[in-house]
């Protein structure tokens, strides 16, 4: 049964399926109990502290689904789950946590095995030596304001008005005194001559 | 240069803000969020002298939930999954709340204060079988008393502290069915009742302190049982005999059993069947005899004896002890438009401890069931509060004859939903009133302008949200201009109608519906019935509502007419066929009323509205009109088309014959249909051509009469895990209703459903799982029209070389293609929709609910089937974005940010009349509502744009350009001097 893998190497191949290998002898995840057709699932979810943002996260609000809604539970206080009653064969677990993201988990109850159970996160295709679920990122739902700043102000179309009208007022006077005096006086003088100017005086092709 | 400069930059600005999140403090500008918990089942107070009073209450919607008793809001709820609906609830050891469900095979506690779960214990069952949940009454908190449990033909003895199984018990025998488990208070023996073929009564004596049986008792009963039981005492419970005509007493003292048969017409005169209620009463039962309740007192020795009787709209309560070993029931009757609660004494019925008369709405219907509470009043009397459950699921607490608070729990069960235009605004009455004055504007703006850069104190946050939801004017009662004021019509399964206003989702009238032929008919479907325009006539508009006479399809149907703006019936009348199917028909009648065709049982239509208007304008379109049925079952999709009218049999003019058209069968060994999905009929599709980066032109195949269904192999129809890759494969299908003919197949092997799909202008996508990778899929499919392909060039266009104008039609073999692609979705699906605005032009994004009750939007970008993986510099500039395996779940696009619409069914969405801007509504056992912008506000100012900033901006110029002249004229002057 190799992992199904997309645009991976075959490097990571070997890697994966070496881990596969040795979580089959050498793990200790937890055997499930059960009949000859049913077995039992127990996982746990762990947040660690360290990702705890904003609302913190309550263990009486996260669901555990199994199949996309075929089995419904909840936490413990401990945060472990079970499931009961489950058919050897390939699952799906899902942890519904409020701004956490969790990585679906392939798991396999081997009826070989008495309904050992065999843990992959989808997303990341790492394989679990334990069920312990943990979220792959804290989810933050709403987007940060930007603290105050006087870039932010400066870099808004208000700001750069504003900014353009002060370079306009303070940079052109100094661009003017780099005109040579004696065509600024020219010019000066056409004006003058030319009473008030009008558009076309300003014109270069009617001079 | 500087300008192009500047001008530059801005668009830059300008096109760098595109993601459309909701910062913190805008939460419930546009939004709102109920919450429910459904039709209640079972309820257990908890009033102990301290803590806070509370009801936990369980429901039709697998809902467990802790109220506040004083004003009916959750401390908290858990919906349980879909298949494990709640059996019984109690509470344990005065903290922990224990609920038991799937069919008795699990029994979790929650602790009291917060919800939390504490343990949780499959049961074995085998078989199905009553559940039945025990949870003694402790009176000492330190001794553990265990649960007793009976479900799926075992009886278990559960530690309340840990959930520990101390022993069970098989009752799995062939034929013997467990009714009721009794433990007399302060026993240490269970006594098991059950039935062996329903003839014979079988009492086993269990010790409840290891398990084992004592003594086994079985006696026949000649005339056998009907399964009707109340037990009376704890030794002894009366049946009904398989004729529903005897009443038989079955006492077990001790182990012993004896009957005592007591004809039900020795107490009643003319007496029809019998029935049995089920509110437990001590030593006391109540039964309905001809339409009529009556109170049987069972004496010592089993006598019966007739000690009252009601009228039959009476609910009761089960009796609970009042001092002094008394016992006192409530009973709710209604007359007229109010209702009377009765407390009496079981013993002494003239009693009566209370006595309350409520009015009460109307439209919420009789009173279904009541649970009683008491109290001990500060002098020292008896006080009682009952919960009642209405007609309309609604949740009432009654208490010193008055409603204390009320929860409209119908809305957690909503099937329909469609939206409504509010009145238009009357002369005289002017929305725009300024309110405040100029300095009260300034300030308002100058606080938002503080809460844009950060700058706002808490209080100040509280003001600014104040102010934006004063200012919007958002739940006033008429039309807006942008037509983000609207109604939002609810048909809800008890079969109320809600209208919801879209501002604050206040409850703005509501209406239960009635029916002369049955009780109370079932809410199948709402349909836009009378739209009329308010510039050419002056009518209000109305809605369809379609319901049902008891929940078999075969059932006859009820129309009813619902004025949107009153909330008024219009007429409703007792169709007399079955009501299996409704095409409402793209044609309106002079006044506006569309015409629809309801389709029966038998195989007829039904035309309606019944006026010889309308049937002119069918017969005129009589050959036009097609539909078809899915008949999930027999794999087989079946073309209609109408035939005649059916005269020769009935004398309905408005009935008509069809004749099956064409049929596509599927081989029910390797596929079975598990979902279908047509367009929106009232879709608008802005334009029908897409353009390539190269110029190339992709006309869109834009078809109302398209049908996608999806069929999986057999044994791929269950969950997944039951299946392997090898054995199932998904097949989605698009085919033409109107000839039945297959455009577009798509074979997914090693997949598997559930698949939900979203059907919109020429582009399906769905979801489904894929079990090779194990990873749910989302592909989509998108079909384009080869025939008008060639119609490029510009030259053909201008000439008129081109087939543009050439009609379309179904009959003609479409010449299509179609592109498609997939993507991983690394969450579980409900359900999934799609935006729509008024004119199409605005892109879409798909609304995805996901298993977690939240609604991702998702751009429509990124399932475009034109992604590749190195997109050229001309294809960035289009906006296509890089492919990669699985699509994004970016957590600032969930448009529920931090809520749960728990128990999400579906979510619907409305154009505004603003074309940048959809209405979405999503109801499971919440309601959510908000307005969504798919590509910005790009057509208005958004609420957050600061005039404060603009105006500060305007004077900081104007004071520029003045005191720049001022320098320049000391300047100039000085200049002069020189």
């Amino acid at each position: 049964m190799a992992p199904i893998l997309r645009s991976t190497s075959l490097l990571a191949f070997f890697v994966c399926h070496i881990s596969l290998f040795f979580c089959f002898f050498a793990s200790n995840l937890p055997i499930s109990s059960g009949s000859e057709d049913s077995y039992t699932i127990t996982g746990r979810v762990r947040i660690p502290a360290s990702t705890v943002i904003g609302h913190a996260a309550k263990f009486s609000n996260i669901k555990v689904v199994l199949n996309g809604g075929q089995n419904v539970t909840f936490l413990r206080p401990d945060g472990y789950f079970t499931f009961h009653k489950v058919p050897a064969g390939t699952h799906l677990i899902e942890v519904n946590a409020m701004g956490y993201f969790f990585s679906p988990v392939r798991v396999d109850v081997s009826a070989r095995h008495h309904g050992k159970v065999q843990a992959t996160l989808t997303e990341t295709r790492r394989s679990l030596t334990e069920l312990v679920l943990e979220p792959l990122r804290a989810e933050q739902y709403y987007e940060m304001r930007e603290p105050f700043n006087v870039m932010a102000i400066a870099k808004s179309p208000m700001g750069l008005m504003v900014g353009f009208m002060v370079v306009v007022v303070f940079l052109m006077p100094k661009l003017m005194e780099n005109i040579d005096p004696e065509e600024m006086k020219s010019a000066q003088e056409q004006m003058r001559s030319q009473g008030v100017p009008s558009l076309s005086s300003l014109l270069p092709a009617s001079r | 240069m500087a300008i192009r400069v500047f001008l530059l930059l801005l668009l830059f600005l300008s096109s760098a803000i595109v993601s459309f999140s909701l910062y913190e403090d805008q939460a419930g500008l546009a939004d709102w969020h109920q919450r429910y918990i459904g039709k209640v089942k079972h309820a257990v107070f908890h009033t102990q002298k301290t803590g806070r009073k509370r009801v936990i209450v369980s429901t039709e919607e697998n809902v467990v939930a802790s109220l506040d008793l004083r004003h009916g809001e959750i401390f908290w709820r858990h919906v349980l999954g879909t298949k494990d609906a709640i059996d019984g609830v109690g509470i344990a050891l005065g903290k922990y709340v224990i609920t038991l469900s799937s069919e008795g095979s699990t029994l979790r506690a929650w602790n009291l204060p917060d919800g939390q779960m504490v343990w949780e214990t499959a049961l074995s069952s085998a078989h199905h079988s009553k559940s039945l949940l025990s949870v003694p009454i402790n009176l000492k908190v330190d001794k553990d008393y265990p649960i007793t449990v009976f479900g799926g033909g075992y009886l278990h003895a559960v530690s309340a502290i840990d959930g520990e199984v101390l022993w069970e018990k098989d009752f799995t025998a062939e034929g013997f069915e467990v009714q009721r488990v009794l433990q007399p208070l302060g026993s240490t023996v269970i006594y098991v009742l059950g039935f062996v073929n329903l003839s014979e009564a079988v009492v086993y004596q269990i010790d409840s302190k290891i398990g084992e049986v004592v003594a086994q008792k079985s006696m026949v009963f000649p005339g056998g049982f009907s399964g009707e039981i109340s037990s009376v005492s704890s030794d002894k419970v009366v049946v009904l005999d398989s004729k529903k005509s005897i009443l038989v007493t079955i006492g077990f003292i001790d182990g012993d059993i004896s009957f005592q048969k007591t004809p039900v017409s020795d107490l009643v005169e003319n007496s029809g069947n019998a029935e049995i209620l089920s509110p437990l009463l001590s030593n006391m039962l109540a039964v309905k005899v001809n339409k009529r309740t009556i109170f049987v007192k069972v004496g010592g020795e089993g006598k019966l004896e007739v000690v009252d009787s009601l009228s039959d709209e009476t609910a009761m309560s089960d009796s609970l002890p009042v001092a002094d070993d008394q016992e006192a029931f409530a009973s709710v009757h209604h007359e007229g438009s109010k209702i009377h609660l009765m407390v009496k004494l079981v013993n002494e019925l003239d009693n009566v401890l209370l006595r309350e008369t409520i009015q009460m709405d109307q439209h919420r219907g009789r009173v279904h069931k009541v649970f009683m509470n008491n109290y001990i009043r500060t002098d020292r009397s008896n006080g009682f509060r009952a919960l009642i459950v209405m007609e309309d699921h609604s949740l009432l607490l009654l208490q010193q004859g008055a409603i204390v608070w009320s929860r409209e729990e119908g809305l957690a069960s909503v099937t329909d939903v469609t939206t409504a235009e509010l009145p238009v605004e009357k002369d005289g009455v002017s929305v725009a009133k300024v309110e405040h004055t100029l300095f009260e504007w300034l300030k308002g703006h100058v606080l938002k302008l503080k809460g844009s850069l950060l700058l706002a104190s808490p209080e100040d946050v509280v003001a600014i949200q104040e102010l934006r939801v004063k200012s919007s004017g958002k739940n006033k009662l008429t039309r807006d201009h942008n037509g983000f004021r609207k109604l939002i019509l609810a048909l809800t399964r008890a079969g109320k109608l809600f209208a919801l206003h879209t501002g604050d989702g206040r409850i703005v009238w509501s209406m239960l519906l009635k029916s002369q032929a049955c009780e109370r008919p079932n809410g199948i479907s709402l349909y836009q019935w009378q739209v009329p325009h308010h510039h050419a006539m002056d009518k209000n508009p109305s809605v369809l509502v379609v319901g049902r006479c008891g929940s078999d399809s075969s059932a006859p149907g009820v129309l009813s007419f619902v004025d949107v703006y009153t909330g008024k019936k219009i007429t409703s009348s007792d169709i007399g066929h079955s009501v299996v199917q409704v095409l409402p028909l793209p044609f309106t009648d002079s006044t506006e009323q569309r015409l629809h065709l309801i389709a029966d049982t038998v195989g007829h239509v039904h035309l309606y509205p019944k006026t010889s208007e309308a049937l002119s304008i069918f017969q005129r379109e009589f050959q036009n009109i097609y539909w078809y049925t899915v008949g999930a079952d027999d794999g087989i999709i079946r073309g209609h088309v109408m035939k005649s009218s059916c005269s020769g049999e009935t004398a309905d003019e408005y009935c008509f014959t069809t004749r099956e058209l064409w049929t596509v069968v599927f081989p029910s060994e390797s596929e079975k249909i598990i979902s279908t999905l047509t367009r929106k009929p009232n879709e608008v599709v802005h334009t029908q051509a897409k353009v390539n980066t190269d110029q190339d032109l992709l006309y869109k195949y834009v078809s109302r009469n398209l049908l996608f269904v999806a069929t999986v192999s057999p044994k791929g129809a269950g969950e997944i895990g039951s299946v392997t890759p090898e054995e199932s494969s998904l097949v989605v299908y698009l085919i033409d209703t109107i000839t039945g003919r297959i455009l577009h197949r798509l074979s997914h092997q090693g997949c598997q459903g559930p698949v939900h799909a979203v059907f919109s202008e020429n582009w399906v996508v769905y979801h489904y799982f894929n079990l090779r990778a194990h990873k749910y899929e989302v592909t989509v499919v998108e079909i384009y029209d080869q025939s008008r392909a060639e119609n490029k060039n510009v030259w053909k266009l201008i000439l008129g070389k081109h087939n543009l104008t050439a009609p379309i039609t179904s009959y003609s073999r479409p010449e299509v293609f179609t592109k498609s692609q997939s993507y991983f979705f690394a969450q579980s699906v409900k359900t999934i929709a799609v935006t729509s605005t008024a004119k199409g032009i605005t892109s879409k994004q798909l609304l995805i609910g996901t298993i977690g009750d939240q609604i991702l939007a998702l751009d429509k970008r990124f399932v475009d089937p034109r992604r590749t993986l190195n997109p050229s510099q001309a294809e960035k500039e289009e906006g296509i974005i890089p492919l990669t395996d699985s699509l994004p779940i970016i957590p600032q696009s969930y448009v529920t940010h931090s809520h749960r619409v728990e128990g999400l069914k579906g979510i619907v969405t409305a154009p505004s009349k603003l074309e940048s801007t959809t209405h979405v509504f999503a109801y499971g056992v919440d309601l959510f509502y908000t307005r969504l912008a798919p590509s910005k506000t790009y057509d208005s100012l958004t609420d957050d744009f600061s005039y404060a900033l603009l105006l500060i901006t305007i004077v900081a110029l104007v004071a520029a350009i003045y005191i720049t002249w001022a320098l320049s004229e000391k300047k100039e002057l000085s200049e002069k001097w020189r």
